[in-house]
This record gives C-alpha cells, sequence and structure tokens, in this order.
C-alpha cells in the first residue's frame, strides 16, 4: 500500500513499520493534525470530503513521481475522510531513505503535491456554530 | 449530447444536486461549465476549479464525448 483514504484513525506506528527498510538510514515523518482555530476563527471539529477512484489514484502517482525524483526507498501516505475532532491525524506521509536529504526532500513533495492535486476538500465546523468550505471565497454564503 | 456532471463539496451544494443528465450541444469542459452556471444561478466559477472526465483529470479545455461523466471539483483542500 503506497497511499490510501482511511475512514477511521490513523496508527502512525503502525505507518512507519510499514516504511521500515534495513538499507536505509533516514525515515521522514509528517504528520497534518486537525489544529484548533483557521484565520482568526476557532475550529470545533472538521470534515474532509474524499473522491474515492481518483485520489487513490492521483495518490499513488504522487507517491511514485516522488520515488523516481528523489530515487528514494520507501513512501506511503494515509489520508482521512469524514469527520475528525481536534487533534486527530489528518494525514501522514512516511518516507525512508539511505540518507536524511533526500526523504526529507519527498516528504515534502508528497505533501505539497498531495494538498494541490487531490481531490479532497475539508468543511470546517467553527465554536461559533457557522461551517465552511476552505480555500474558498463563496464558502460563508454556502453555511 | 448527452453527458452526465457530477458535483462535489462546495458545488454540490450550490447546485442542490450530486449530479444530472444534461443534453446539450456540444463543446469543452469549460464551456458545459458556463451553461451549468446559467442553469443553476447559485454556482459560481473558481479560478482553482478543477475538471475530471471518466475519472481522470482533465483540462478544461478537453473536447466532451457522448456519454461523458464529468466531474466538477471546486478548489481542492487536502492534508
Amino acid at each position: 500500500m503506497k497511499f490510501a483514504v482511511s475512514d477511521v484513525s490513523i496508527d502512525p506506528v503502525a505507518a512507519r513499520r510499514s516504511v521500515a527498510d534495513n538499507s536505509c538510514g533516514a525515515l521522514v515523518v509528517f504528520e497534518g493534525w486537525i489544529r484548533n482555530h483557521n484565520e482568526g476563527q476557532a475550529v470545533e471539529r472538521l470534515e474532509y470530503e474524499v473522491y474515492r477512484p481518483l485520489a487513490e489514484k492521483e495518490g499513488a502517482r504522487i507517491i511514485d513521481e516522488a520515488s523516481e525524483r528523489f530515487g528514494i526507498s520507501n513512501a506511503m501516505c494515509i489520508h482521512r475522510e469524514g469527520l475528525l475532532e481536534l487533534s486527530d491525524i489528518a494525514v501522514i506521509v512516511c518516507v525512508t531513505s539511505a540518507h536524511r536529504s533526500e526523504a526529507f526532500a519527498a516528504c515534502r513533495y508528497i505533501i505539497d503535491e498531495l494538498k494541490n492535486r487531490l481531490p479532497i476538500w475539508k468543511k470546517e465546523h467553527y465554536v461559533s456554530g457557522i461551517s465552511e468550505w476552505v480555500n474558498c471565497q463563496h464558502c460563508a454564503a454556502a453555511g | 449530447m448527452k453527458v452526465k456532471v457530477r458535483y462535489f463539496a462546495l458545488f454540490r451544494e450550490q447546485t442542490g444536486v450530486a449530479s444530472e443528465l444534461v443534453d446539450w450541444p456540444g463543446g469543452t469542459a469549460a464551456e458545459l461549465f458556463q451553461e451549468m452556471t446559467g442553469k443553476h444561478a447559485t454556482l459560481m466559477p473558481e479560478a482553482a476549479a478543477l475538471v475530471a472526465v471518466n475519472d481522470e483529470m482533465a483540462g478544461w479545455e478537453t473536447s466532451l464525448a457522448e456519454g461523458d461523466e464529468i466531474l466538477f471539483f471546486p478548489p481542492v483542500a487536502g492534508g
């Protein structure tokens, strides 16, 4: 498994173990967490909508690109869908390689591309009772 | 030409439908989106919106064919 969408909590220990490799001297992990604020609003919880058929295909493609571009040994990523609470892990990227520089670069590439390319949408539910789609000018009107 | 259109997240909320069958003269994905903004007054164009055709990411200039399934994605926000 290189890329997966999950509707249950991410286990970071199992994720790290899945890329373990005796030939590797470096492991870089990125975890995206649900934080309690965004752009001045107090966030209560968050909801991810994922279009799985394309997200899974494009996610695997991004990991292949990172492998080719940086020459890493192993990489994996899991992204959550559904309703998440504060401090939950929304996304995890784990990369192993012989040395650290390529692992750092590949991990950064994967999370950046994933944010730009995968059909995933985030709706924030605020303490105020309002909810809105993130990164969108017209969200407030949508409620 | 008949095509199937699917809306996600904000676009689904703006149109009030998840999918619909559309019979139109034909053209590009961008032209179809524009046509749909005429049909759904609440559907708002987004500069960072994406489009997919038959489960593959596509450009807005893609010419559509009979039976295609067009997916309109509002700006994505994973991570």
